[in-house]
This record gives structure tokens, C-alpha cells and sequence, in this order.
């Protein structure tokens, strides 16, 4: 076979002033401005983060989960039930919704929306709540995901009764050929890439293997145990080129966090992680049905990374750590490759030469993310961030008198997971090929 | 009426507002495949929509395509999460692109089509054919008929032309 090589102009060292577009044929520019304020840059800041555990069994409710984790992000931006005014949750029908919340808590909102979506949500909604914010309708928003994803709903179908409905609609052109779950759904793409640029499954399983270090530095994490590559590439196959280990763990959990404007982010009790540029939801042409507009080897990041990259005012080389989004090692790397992190094609190569390892020189998805923490539809990706920005990751490091961790930087298993002294992170966030979003934050006050 | 069937077990209702679905079953029941193909600008598209995606002309007309085209991508499922396809594991899910319309309107454009892999009576291929089958496999359309009329498309290997190699997922 030979691999067919897209011509694809942009480099890994590509000057930060003019970014080739390729697309299509068409050539534009799209300039990096780093030195007039694009948007709401820096404006707007996460405060406050808070989950539940990451467990198969939950054994309570949504709403539970929900309001648990809710308090605690409240709590960690050292504000009060009375601060909030905003909530927005996300959700597949298998979550409780921001009013059952925020009456457990006694919050009286001056805005609220629950919104249809699962992975890629938790950074547009971020991107809606500076919105409405800026707009005057509220002054702090609170964003929740809840999900029983285990014990109640499996995001996959399995245990949903699969099958049992009539087949009509968009089901006459996927669940009639079976094609339900997400791996069914992405492999057409994963493949391809594969075919096109000679992507390989060893390069690929490095993902796993990586998360899984990772996450034995995580004592919160579902999976703490370190997986090879090996592992990985013979554990049974889901789909073809999917293998066990390439897909993500299924949890019970709820996430939350707490964003508001720098002026009233600045008394927080946190330094704050500043918004410095969010994508929501930005997609392919012929959304509905992305394959149909090639090269489907290429993902929604390659349009996305237009708006993130220039309304951010940093480039992939001012990256310290990304939360490249890991339902399935596939995933992360081809986000990677269309943000612009390696060169369009050599997104294996990428993920397998260690710079995404804790110690590299771009470690992603340091919590162990989707493959190994636990599953919340990107919004861990998010709160493992802010508490590398601010220097506070939770792992097993000693906790001096005055309760501040004194990290080791000994990555080791069983050790410390911290960045040292990250200033600037970027989250990848993925709903589908055709659709992602994404979110670059920095260190304090800029 | 809406029209009504069955597809491997599985109940298929396809209600009477949803005519263009209506339309591209029945056309399939009557054996050839046909795609709604845009009164203006005249593209072609799958699967059915409301509207044309490129110049949003809601008026089309039906027309029969070859049925013929190139395995584009493909995933093959060994683990199958709907019970009806548990006992023809590893299946695969072809994306087949037709002969028509490649690269167009735009470069890497196509009509990319959604099928199994059948045998030429339309019953899901026996894994040996499916070992056989890879990115670059020429195949042709068959239809298994589901009921009132209409059939569902799938794939075959086409056997009157001569097949290249295709590539294939390889574990090393």
C-alpha cells in the first residue's frame, strides 16, 4: 500500500505571526496578534473547582453527585452560596438540572441553562458563561456535570436495551448497519488516518500507557495502575482499530466549576487561572455528517485552532501542559496534530515520543483524564488545569503546617504528578470528529 | 401510511412526514440506488436532508446512481453493543465512496455512504470475506429487503472487475 501524504503547509516551528489556513484550497492568513486584547482575553477567570470521587457505584443520585460537587467548587473559590447568581449544566438525558441544584444549595440564580451535549461542552459553556456574564445578566456562573455513567446511563449504549426502538430517521444510516456507540462511530475516521499518514497502533497505545503513569500519581483516579504499550495492544479488540485499552474508563461522578470576572475573581482564595481564549463547539462543514467533507483524517481542531490560537495571542509552542480530550487514544492525538502541536500527519509520532509525559516537555492530561480518571465529558480535563496553573495538584507529595503540598517532582509511581511552574495550558475538548472546543488559560492575572 | 419493517430483528418505521426517508427505502426495494440531486446546482447528497448543504435549494429530484465505488475507511466490530449484530461478529462498517462526484463540490469532497459488508444476496458477509476487505476494495451495492416495499442498501465485492490489494489494519 502506499500512504497518501496530504500536502499540509503549517510547521511545529511555524513563526507565530502568520499561520497558514489549508483548506480546501483556499490560503489565508490568520494572524497571531499577541499584543492588543482580542475579545474578552484575560478578563474572565475559573476560581473555584470541585468534584466527587470517580467510582462505578456511586450509589447516590445526580442530583446528589450534582449538588456535591457544586458546594465543593464554591467552596474552593472561597465564596458563598450568595456569590453565585449563574448555573448551566450539561447533559445526554441522564442528569438532574440546574434548578434541582441550586435549590438543594439554597442558591437563587438570576440566570440558568441546561444544555443537550456531552464532550466539548464543558469549554463552550465556559464560553457561554462569560457571555452572560459580560452581557449583565448574572455576575458568577457556576458549570456542573453529573452523570451516573456507570451504574445508570452507559454513554457506549451497553445495558441500554440497544435496539429495542424502531429504526427510523438518522437511525436508518448508523444503528441499521451497527453503528451506535462512539467507537462504532469514530472508527471510519481513526482508520483513515491511519491509511493516509501511516499512523501505527503502537504509536497510538503510547496514549494509554502515558495517561496510566499519569494516573498512578492520582490517588482520586478510577484505573492507578500502570498499563504498557503492550498492555494496551493485547487487550481485546472493540473495534477495529480500537482495542480495550484504547477506550476510556465509564464512572459515576460529578464536576464543577466556578468562572467570573477578573475583578471579582481577584478576591478569590485561589490565584486565578485567566481565560485567555475559548472555542465552543466549532465544526467541520456538513456537521450532520462530517465524513462527507474530507479529509475526514482531519478533526474539527483544524478550524478551531483559528479562533483559539489568535484570540488567545499564544501559538501551541507557548503550551506547558495540554488536556488533549481522551475518550480514545485516537483522540487525543489528532486534536493534538490540528491544533497544531506536530505537523498535520505526525500526530503518532507525537504521542509516542514522551514530551507528553509528566517530566516531558508538554505532559497531557495529567490527571490520567478520560482513560484512566474517570469519565465527566472533559470537564476534569479542565479542573486538572487550574490546579496545575496554581501549583496545587493533589497527589500524595507531603503537606507542610501551613497545608501547602511541597511537591517532589519525583514522577515516579505512587508520586508527584505537579507540573514544575506551568504558566500557560490549553484544553482540547472533542464531542466528534466534526465537532470540538477548546480553552487557553494561564497563570494569574495577566 | 407509514411505511413499516424489519431489518435483522429490528423494527423499522419510517412515519409518513418523513417522505424523503420514505422515498430512498422505496427506491432501494425497487433496486436501484437513487440520491436526491439538487434542482439547482444539481450535487448530489447523502444521506437524505431537508435541504441542499451546499446552496440550501430545498427542491431535488431523485436520481439513480451507478451503485458503484471504493471502500474509503472502515471500522470492523468485534464488540457489537446492539443484540442484533452479536452473531455476525467481526462485521465491518464500510464508508464506501461512489464513482460520482468525487472531490466535488470541494477537493476530498465525495458521497460517502454508510454499509456493512454483505454477500451478493445482501446477508451479512461470513468473516472470511470480511478478512478480505480493505481501504481500496471495489465494491457494488446490494439490497436486503426489510418490508413494504422497501430495502436496506449494503455492500459486496465486485466481482466483475479485478481487485488491487486493498490496505488493511494491521496489529504491528
Amino acid at each position: 500500500m502506499t500512504a497518501v501524504r496530504q500536502p499540509y503547509p503549517f510547521q511545529h516551528n511555524t513563526p507565530l505571526v502568520f499561520w497558514l489556513v489549508w483548506e480546501r484550497g483556499d490560503l489565508m492568513n490568520a494572524e497571531i496578534d499577541a499584543t492588543s486584547e482580542k475579545f474578552l482575553r484575560g478578563k474572565y477567570a475559573i476560581v473555584g473547582v470541585g468534584e466527587t470521587p470517580y467510582t462505578r457505584g456511586s450509589g447516590t443520585t445526580t442530583r446528589a453527585l450534582g449538588t456535591y460537587a457544586v458546594r465543593r467548587a464554591i467552596e474552593d473559590a472561597g465564596l458563598g452560596m450568595d456569590d453565585i447568581d449563574g448555573m448551566l449544566s450539561y447533559s445526554g438525558n441522564d442528569s438532574i438540572p440546574s434548578t434541582a441544584v441550586a435549590g438543594d444549595l439554597g442558591i437563587r440564580l438570576n440566570f440558568y441553562m441546561d444544555v443537550m451535549g456531552g464532550g466539548s461542552s464543558t469549554e463552550a459553556l465556559i464560553g457561554i458563561a462569560m457571555g452572560v456574564i459580560e452581557a449583565g445578566m448574572c455576575k458568577t456562573v457556576v458549570i456542573f456535570r453529573s452523570m451516573n455513567g456507570y451504574s445508570q446511563i452507559r454513554i457506549g449504549g451497553t445495558g441500554r436495551g440497544s435496539g429495542a426502538s424502531s429504526l427510523s430517521g438518522d437511525g436508518l444510516f448508523g444503528r441499521a448497519y451497527g453503528q451506535s456507540s462512539a467507537a462504532q462511530a469514530f472508527a471510519q475516521t481513526f482508520m483513515r488516518h491511519m491509511y493516509d499518514y501511516g499512523t501505527t497502533p503502537e504509536q497510538i497505545a503510547h496514549v494509554k500507557a502515558i495517561h496510566s503513569e499519569h494516573a498512578s500519581n492520582n490517588p482520586k483516579a478510577y484505573y492507578k495502575h500502570r498499563v504498557t504499550v503492550d498492555d494496551v495492544l493485547s487487550s481485546r479488540m472493540i473495534v477495529k482499530p480500537l482495542h480495550l485499552l484504547d477506550c476510556c474508563v465509564e464512572t459515576d461522578n460529578a464536576t464543577a466549576i466556578v468562572v467570573t470576572r477578573m475583578d471579582r475573581a481577584r478576591d478569590c482564595k485561589h490565584i486565578p487561572a485567566t481565560i485567555l481564549s475559548v472555542v465552543g463547539r466549532c465544526c467541520k462543514p456538513r456537521i450532520d455528517n462530517h465524513y462527507q467533507a474530507g479529509p475526514i483524517s482531519t478533526v474539527a481542531g483544524h478550524y478551531a485552532k483559528e479562533i483559539l490560537w489568535p484570540n488567545a495571542g499564544v501559538g501551541p509552542d507557548d503550551i506547558d501542559l495540554t488536556g488533549s480530550y481522551d475518550a480514545f487514544t485516537f483522540t487525543t492525538m489528532l486534536q493534538l496534530e490540528d491544533y497544531g502541536f506536530c505537523e498535520k500527519g505526525d500526530g503518532g509520532e507525537y504521542v509516542s515520543s514522551g514530551i507528553m509525559r509528566l517530566g516531558g516537555a508538554r505532559p497531557n492530561n495529567t490527571s490520567g483524564g478520560h482513560l484512566c480518571e474517570g469519565y465527566t465529558h472533559g470537564m476534569n480535563m479542565v479542573i486538572e488545569n487550574v490546579r496545575q496553573l496554581r501549583g496545587e495538584i493533589d497527589d500524595s507529595c507531603p503537606v507542610d503546617a501551613n497545608g501547602k503540598r511541597q511537591h517532589t517532582y519525583d514522577y515516579s509511581s505512587g508520586g508527584c504528578r505537579q507540573v514544575r511552574d506551568p504558566e500557560i495550558t490549553a484544553n482540547l475538548g472533542w464531542a466528534m470528529p466534526g465537532t470540538g472546543s477548546a480553552l487557553v488559560m494561564a497563570k494569574g492575572e495577566r | 401510511m407509514p411505511l413499516q419493517g424489519e431489518y435483522l430483528g429490528m423494527s423499522v418505521a419510517i412515519p409518513d412526514l418523513d417522505r424523503p426517508n420514505q422515498e430512498f427505502y422505496t427506491h432501494c426495494g425497487q433496486g436501484v440506488l437513487h440520491l436526491q440531486s439538487c434542482v439547482k446546482c444539481t450535487l448530489l447528497r447523502y444521506p437524505t436532508t431537508t435541504a441542499c448543504p451546499w446552496c440550501a435549494e430545498s427542491e431535488y429530484v431523485w436520481t439513480p446512481v451507478s451503485g458503484k465505488g471504493t471502500l474509503y475507511s472502515y471500522g470492523e466490530v468485534h464488540h457489537a453493543i446492539q443484540p442484533a449484530f452479536q452473531q455476525f461478529t467481526p462485521y465491518l462498517i464500510l464508508l464506501v465512496e461512489l464513482d460520482e462526484q468525487r472531490d466535488r463540490p470541494n477537493r476530498f469532497d465525495g458521497l460517502r455512504i454508510n454499509g456493512n459488508l454483505a454477500d451478493a444476496s445482501g446477508e451479512m458477509a461470513k468473516p472470511e470475506i470480511v478478512a478480505t476487505v480493505g481501504i481500496g476494495s471495489r465494491l457494488r451495492v446490494v439490497f436486503k429487503s426489510i418490508g413494504d416495499g422497501m430495502a436496506i442498501p449494503l455492500w459486496t465485492l465486485d466481482t466483475d472487475v479485478k481487485q488491487e490489494a486493498p490496505w488493511r489494519y494491521s496489529d504491528n
